[in-house]
């Protein structure tokens, strides 16, 4: 296999759509070639990094601004 | 801690969704903050800043509870939650940006196949070497190199964890686009932040 074949497959991959043959192929390339496992890595840890939990939480003043918000338009209607 | 099973879950959203149609708010009340945290997530991540997002998700909940008449329930609450919120996230970009949709940046071989410009190795574990609001910040500036609807894709599928079938029915796209879109966005972020994080390189 060679690297641009190997990156074709880095989505494919990573959602675990690829089947049994291709996938082994391919882990072998990931096992010798630096280069594509560099890259494998990474765009995992890339996913990682913004699936973290903690970034971007909800600040408490903008929960209790969107709940009055609710109350507001709910009120409006009776 | 056990697990609650989704069979369960689904039903009692379901019963909530049916109190809420009814008039109850406490009913809706409890399906916002069941979503509240990911909306929210979800409008920074496209907006980029903190006053759009806050918009986006008063926005999309007030939408929803003004339209809850009109959810058939053929799809997740989440899901159609999710598509008012990103169509309102869109809007507020188009607005700020003029309409315009810059092409995605990627370099490509003769045969259109993407080509990867940075092979370097990361360090490990890059977010401890960052306070957790400098990490947000190179994290979405990276974002903001990505076209919006590539980086939308990017929050549906691997943030969000919807499908590639929910994402394609949430943005109006074929199942082949999500993921030529999804591939294309994954590879230009990490080579973003293969900028900061790489082997090497200077703080």
């Amino acid at each position: 296999m060679k690297c641009n074949q190997a990156i074709k497959e880095l989505s494919g991959y990573l959602d675990g759509e690829l089947d049994p043959e291709l996938k082994q192929t391919l882990e072998a390339h990931l096992t010798y070639c630096n280069h594509c496992h560099a890259v494998f890595d990474s765009t995992k840890k890339t996913i990682e990094l913004y699936c973290d939990g903690k970034l971007f939480s909800l600040p408490d003043d903008v929960r209790t601004r969107l709940h009055e918000a609710l109350k507001r338009k709910l009120h409006g209607r009776r | 801690m056990a697990e609650i099973p989704q069979v369960a879950l689904a039903r009692d959203e379901s019963h909530l969704i049916g109190e809420a149609k009814a008039g109850n708010y406490a009913a809706f009340e409890e399906l916002v903050n069941r979503y509240e945290k990911k909306i929210y997530r979800l409008g920074m991540n496209i907006t980029g800043n903190r006053e759009d997002a806050e918009d986006v998700l008063q926005e999309a909940f007030l939408k929803a509870f003004e339209h809850l008449p009109d959810f058939r329930e053929d799809s997740r609450f989440y899901t159609w939650v999710v598509r008012i919120a990103v169509n309102e996230a869109l809007m507020k970009l188009r607005k700020r940006r003029s309409s315009r949709e810059v092409p995605m940046e990627t370099s490509e071989d003769e045969n259109g196949e993407v080509l990867v410009r940075e092979f370097a190795d990361w360090k490990p574990n890059p977010e401890q070497q960052f306070a957790q609001v400098e990490l947000e910040r190179i994290l979405q500036s990276a974002a903001n190199a990505l076209p919006p609807g590539f980086r939308t894709v990017f929050y549906l599928r691997d943030v969000e964890g919807l499908s590639t079938e929910e994402t394609a029915e949430v943005l109006d796209l074929t199942v082949g686009a999500v993921k030529a879109r999804l591939f294309r966005a994954r590879l230009r972020l990490r080579e973003e932040l293969s900028k900061i994080f790489k082997r090497g390189s200077i703080q």
